[in-house]
């Protein structure tokens, strides 16, 4: 996020919510959200093909096809520029390739717009003004826009929307991702990316490599690695041969899982350590047992930028050991000595490598903890990022982006699309909320939306149990019919390995720089048992 | 011999409560035209120095209520208290139903000195024929202009005696449960939906022609001087004439029943009258000389109330009426307040018990610490004097309670 | 600054304070239970109720602004006698049952009624109505046999989380909590966040998870960061014995700057996979397609001797790591590290875009 939390209650007076469920996703902040909106009179955009909670407290309510993101945010563009709502002074002072941009977005009028979105060209008016004329205004966003063919794209639109109307860098405003896990924020900072090491200096950087290698007293590799949906697809060439997974579960939360089972069998060793045995750590060679969150100290950095205390409250079951002391002994075993006395001792590492880090230690950390970047040990933290205009690279570009359809579209054997996303009730692969009693007894199973249409159209009631198949495979599921969807879409949770969404995805065609699945858009076929 | 005095009653009887003209050929609408000739601090003084004071139970200066309306208030409203909810109180729909247009002109009135574009009036319940009858009134003054651009809406309470209470009824109007808000705020500053709000009773509106067109020092000098007008009151119970009587307030109480009323029906001897609905104290014969004014009855421990007068004859149990009182109360308390809502279940379940003779003395004195705490702890007037029958009678009628307390250790 | 005397002491509080912070301001106590500092003020439980001279009715000093000159009593006869009334009558509609109540030593109206000297209500004549509690949801116990009608969960439910599942039914001493039409709140649109059992003040409202597990004298309460989406609410596992037996917040914002003790269905009631049989205990080798149990060294040392056979004939580059985005910071920078400067390699990524 560019801003923090806690300005979506009072900051902001229109929030445009894309691609995002909140109240399900992020409840505290859909809660926040919804407190501005009811009681403060903020303005409230929704886009989203299935009508969420907010939707229905929206202002305006977008109910846009899965992957026309682009072409709905260059209508709003295409008003404001047209009706004079942009901030010209922003455009000047703080960014560049305006002209390139707009050129792009002229031919956007709301009516074509329509065509390929399905949103009446009234409510895309209604839409871009109120963003552009309320005051500050944030856009929050999450998997909704990114997880498609052309995720980059879709978040680049909502910088330019951002950018065009000066809603940078001020209390209220922002381009706010919210990022769906507790500490996914921390993995990027930390490196966990095959491009970057801490704080996102670039592993093709002599100087941060130099850095590293003078730190760490050994030679690093200066190629980009690859990423995770790369490496299966490498693990599945035979190019991979070993990998140690830690605290992930591919074997649900990856798209194609027929494809990502091949992958793993076809590896020679694969280790796994998690705190369950998970579908992944079934398939390991070796699994290792890990802390959880409660059994150890440490940080985690929220989708605000606000890095946070965890602290142990209890003993790990039987062997089981926090993962910072099993990757010691085991670099220490493979000739490569790590020792550190604490969690702490590690953070101070991290912080004299990472300048966005450098002014924290876990004594500052008490208490309300610190957004980066907190350069130095007097730094307060940054509650919102460009201040006054300023990027980081200098000026904010705008980027001209097209509408491109999504890589599968509906056809006549496989005429619906599916989209798949989460339960407020459960998490991700369901590893632990599965193993939480009241949580899996109040929401036992997956049920896949059906738009009331729809089910007359296939003859699907409430509650019957269907087929539902892509190009990829199949799957049992329980349908439930609500009009809470748009007509030929259908929607599914992923949490549960007993009907799990990704045996349909596909995990040929990515994103072609974030390298993200389109897990929001796939082709698929409902057929009744 | 005490007489009727008629303000608010003038056109009753004598005008067809249905026809504008009637209203316009007995001068009605002139004290409008007249006030809109004034500046707003000067009607709102004018209606200060004719000490007119509320006529809903509280008894608070009706000028100085609307002196606390900031002037700068882009949005007042007017709100009519019609919700007449105390048992054996119809002196408001007397008083709308013989003259509804005087009520419409009063209100216009106030909304001159408040600046106000809209008014409501909040009608009981259990009056829909009230209802049918304003809604005709106000579209006669609609489409002959008589109220310039003041609106005015009828809304119908949901028979809760509780939004009887100004603030309860702003909620009520508002779509919420009826529940008093806590004061301050009041509602003169922040009143219904949340914007400055004048709340007066149908009889205080009606008040107000009269002295615009007589002037303030005309309707001073009528009745006791520290509550100046007459009081329309309500006559139930044992007595001969059981009508609505129009009075000077420095008629008294024994004036009123026994002049007016007739006295008591059947030979039968005085034993208690009831003054202000409900909630009101339970009057002895010793006190009956007390004039019917606010502070008088006040300075004899007595709310003047609505003005409903209960009479009861020697042969009425206190124990009796004032059970079935509390259990009123008990059926009418909101429940927001703690004191309210358990006090007064526990009320009726004592006064339940001393009437089946149960009760032994410790139960007395419990039921009486009970309702010393209610009359102060209360968040509204209803919890407020909900236990006053029960103190009174305490106070003036104890053999009552005493001789089921006998029956329950013999 | 304003000047009031309260309890005979002349003390200062800011323009615009109520009663109730003058006091609190100046080291005064004054007993509440329905008032909140976060919640719209109700004004209805009158505990707080004080006396104010040339004032015929008691103050409910939550709401009563405080005025210049004002002669404040806190703690008259009165008063006292007043509130031990309120709480009588509180407790005539309570039923009572500390002994096994979840709440028990983490009560307001328990701590009242102590101190107050409330052993038994003299207001008990058959009248206590009984609730049945037969909500049949996993998370929530609602237990109205213990609720004193403070409306603290129906602000809670309406403000922190606007859902608008709650609100009072019935009048009078009949009125009660209730969703719509009296249902059960899975039929509403409440969210589980348990918002309403943090606001509670007795032992009405409590988790289901946790019931039976440790009450609040016998836990300890550990601050950390929740481990589900990335809000990165603060919240406080309880401990009981070396055991998480719960989930409470802190509502401070100095120690739960996000989200202000506000959290989420999971987050409050999702952490008992704490305590799962379903643990990893011990290190796994798989064996003829079985998993054994295997000592910490022996695994490790194989993993060891794997990864290094795997990076001698292959090359680093065909080596991975998937960290994750649900461990430490700490043990991201570890996994990178291990990964760059053990294995070799940067084929380091996590899931960061599933």
């Amino acid at each position: 996020m560019t801003n923090s939390i806690g300005e979506l209650e009072k900051d902001s007076r229109c929030i445009f919510v894309i691609g995002s469920n909140p109240t399900d996703n992020h409840p505290v902040i859909g809660m926040k959200i919804k407190k501005n909106v009811l009681y403060n009179g903020a303005k409230l955009i929704v886009a989203d093909a299935r009508y969420t909670d907010l939707a229905s407290i929206a202002d305006v309510y977008l109910p846009h096809l899965p992957g026309s993101d682009v072409a709905l945010l260059n209508a709003m563009m295409n008003v404001i520029i047209a009706e004079g709502l942009a901030d010209q002074a922003f455009i000047e002072e703080n960014t560049e390739g305006y002209e390139e941009m707009a050129k792009v977005v002229s031919s956007y009028t709301p009516e074509y717009a329509e065509t390929i979105t399905g949103v009446p060209a009234d409510d895309i008016r209604k839409a871009a003004r109120l963003y552009a004329q309320s005051g500050p205004a944030a856009i929050c966003y999450a998997m909704g826009l990114t997880q498609h063919s052309t995720g980059t794209d879709n978040v680049k639109s909502v910088c330019n929307l951002a950018m065009l109307t000066g809603n940078l860098g001020r209390p209220g405003t922002g381009v706010d991702p919210l990022r769906g896990q507790n500490n996914v924020q921390g993995a990027c900072d930390m490196g966990g990316l095959p491009n970057v090491y801490t704080g996102y200096q670039a592993v093709t950087n002599e100087a941060a490599r130099a850095k590293f290698e003078e730190a760490w007293q050994v030679k690093l590799p200066d190629q980009n690695g690859l990423t995770l949906t790369e490496t299966i697809n490498k693990a599945h060439h035979g190019d991979i041969k070993a990998l140690f997974v830690l605290g992930e579960n591919p074997m649900m939360s990856d798209p194609d899982l027929h494809h990502v089972e091949a992958a793993l069998k076809h590896l020679d060793f694969l280790v796994v350590e998690d705190i369950f045995l998970t579908e992944t750590a079934q398939l390991a060679d070796v699994v290792l047992p890990g802390a959880c969150f409660a059994e150890k100290d440490g940080t985690f950095s929220n989708t605000e930028r606000r890095v946070q205390r965890v602290r142990k409250a209890a003993s790990a079951p039987g062997q089981a050991r926090p993962d910072w002391e099993i990757l010691c002994d085991l670099a220490t075993r493979m000739g490569y000595p790590m020792s550190y006395a604490s969690s702490e001792e590690i953070f101070k590492e991290i912080t004299s490598l990472t300048p966005s880090y450098a002014g924290m230690t876990y004594a500052r950390l008490e208490g309300k903890g610190l957004q980066w970047p907190c350069p130095t040990i007097e730094h307060p933290g940054t509650p919102y990022l460009h201040k006054d205009g300023k990027f980081s690279r200098g000026k904010g570009a705008f980027s001209a982006i097209e509408y491109k359809p999504p890589f599968e579209l509906p056809d006549e054997e496989y005429p619906i699309v599916l989209t798949t996303g989460r339960s407020l009730f459960h998490y991700h692969t369901g590893t632990m909320t599965r193993r939480c009693q009241a949580l899996d007894e109040h929401v036992p199973e997956a049920k896949l939306e059906v738009h009331p249409e729809l089910a007359d159209k296939l003859s699907i009631i409430e509650g019957e149990r269907v087929r539902l198949s892509t190009r990829r495979g199949s799957i049992e599921i329980t349908a439930h019919v609500t009009e809470r969807i748009v007509p030929n879409v259908v929607f599914m949770p992923f949490h549960f390995t007993e009907a799990a969404a990704n045996w349909l995805t596909q995990s040929d065609l990515l994103d072609p720089v974030a390298k993200i699945p389109e897990y929001k858009v796939s082709a698929a076929r409902i057929e009744k048992l | 011999m005490a007489q009727e005095y008629r303000i608010v009653l003038a056109n009753a009887g004598k005008i067809d409560p249905a026809s504008l003209d009637d209203y316009l050929n007995a001068g009605g609408y002139k004290s409008l035209e007249k006030v809109r000739t004034m500046s707003a601090k000067e009607l709102i003084d004018l209606v200060r120095s004719s000490k007119l004071r509320g006529r809903g139970g509280a008894g608070f200066n009706a000028g100085m209520k609307w002196g606390f309306v900031p002037e700068t208030a882009p949005e007042t409203y007017v709100v009519c208290n019609l919700d007449e909810g105390e048992p054996g109180t119809y002196k408001d729909r007397t008083i709308v139903e013989a003259d509804p247009h005087l009520l419409l002109e009063g209100m216009a009135i106030c909304a001159h000195a408040i600046r106000s574009k809209q008014g409501y009036i909040y009608c009981r319940g259990e009056y829909p024929f009230v209802v049918d009858h304003l809604n005709r009134a106000i579209e006669q003054a609609k489409q002959s202009g008589q109220l310039g651009d003041f609106n005015i809406e009828v809304r119908m309470g949901g028979g809760a005696y509780v939004c009887g209470e100004e603030t309860a009824l702003i909620e009520s109007i508002e779509g919420h449960r009826g529940e008093p808000r806590f004061k301050p705020p009041f509602p003169g500053v922040a009143g219904l939906w949340g914007k400055p709000t004048v709340v007066n009773n149908v009889e205080t509106f009606a008040n107000l022609p009269a002295i615009v067109k007589n002037g303030s020092e005309w309707f001073a000098s009528i009745g006791s001087p520290n509550y100046p007008g007459t009081k329309v009151f309500t006559l139930t119970g044992d007595v001969v004439n059981r009508r609505p009587f129009e009075v000077p307030t420095n008629t008294t109480i024994r004036e009123l029943i026994f002049d007016l009323g007739g006295g008591i029906p059947n030979g039968k001897a005085f034993k208690a009258v009831q003054i202000g609905g409900t909630s009101g104290a339970f009057i002895p014969e010793h006190l009956l000389d007390t004039p019917l004014d606010f502070d008088s009855m006040r300075d004899a421990g007595i709310t003047l109330g609505t003005g409903a007068v209960f009479v009861m004859d020697e042969t009425r149990d206190m124990v009796d009426v004032v059970t079935r009182i509390a259990k009123f109360f008990e059926h009418e308390s909101c429940g927001k307040c703690n004191p309210c809502r358990e006090g007064t279940f526990r009320s009726y379940e004592l006064m339940k018990k001393i009437k089946t003779g149960q009760a032994t003395p410790s139960d007395v004195e419990n039921l009486s610490t009970l309702s010393k705490v209610m009359t102060k702890a209360c968040l509204c007037g209803l919890g407020q004097a909900a236990p006053t029958p029960i103190l009174t009678t305490l106070e003036h009628f104890s053999d009552d309670y005493k001789r089921r307390l006998l029956a329950a250790i013999s | 600054m304003i000047r009031l005397t309260i309890n005979g002491r002349e003390v200062e509080a800011p323009r615009g304070s109520t009663l109730l912070q003058a006091c609190q301001l100046n080291g005064i106590e004054i007993p509440t239970l329905c008032y909140d500092p976060d919640l719209r003020l109700a004004g209805s439980c009158r505990m707080c109720i004080v006396e104010c001279k040339n004032r015929p009715l008691f103050l409910a000093s939550c709401v009563a602004p405080a005025e210049e000159g004002m002669v404040i009593e806190t703690h008259s006869d009165q008063i006292m006698q007043a509130r031990r009334v309120i709480l009588e009558l509180l407790a005539a509609r309570h039923d009572f049952s500390c002994q096994t109540c979840d709440k028990n030593g983490d009560c307001t109206f328990q701590d009242y009624c102590y101190e107050y000297g409330i052993k038994e209500s003299s207001f008990e004549d058959g009248g206590r109505r009984i609730y049945t509690v037969d909500d049949p949801n996993p998370f929530l116990e609602r237990d109205y046999n213990k609720c004193i009608m403070c409306t603290r969960c129906v602000r809670a439910c309406e403000e922190i989380t606007v859902a608008r599942a709650i609100n009072v039914e019935n009048r009078g001493h009949h009125s009660k909590i209730a969703v719509a039409f009296d249902g059960y709140l899975e039929d509403s649109p409440c969210v589980f966040c348990g918002q309403c059992v943090m606001v509670c003040p007795t032992g009405a409202l409590t988790s289901k998870v946790s019931a039976g597990q440790g009450r609040a004298f016998e836990v300890d309460r550990v601050l950390t960061t929740c481990t589900y989406c990335g809000t990165g609410c603060t919240l406080e596992l309880n401990v009981k014995d070396d055991r998480v037996v719960g989930v409470s917040s802190n509502r401070e914002e100095e120690w739960s700057p996000v989200n202000k003790g506000a959290l989420c269905v999971k987050g409050r009631f999702g952490w008992d996979f704490i305590n799962s049989p379903d643990r990893l205990t011990t290190p796994l080798i798989k064996e003829n397609g079985e998993f054994r149990e295997a000592s910490w060294d022996e695994a490790l040392d194989l993993v060891a001797q794997r990864l290094q056979e795997v990076k001698d004939q292959h090359g680093p580059d065909s080596l991975a790591m998937f960290t994750s985005a649900r461990v430490t910071n700490e043990e991201n920078y570890l996994a990178q590290k291990f990964t760059r400067a053990v294995l070799g390699t940067n084929n380091v990524d996590h899931c960061a875009r599933l």
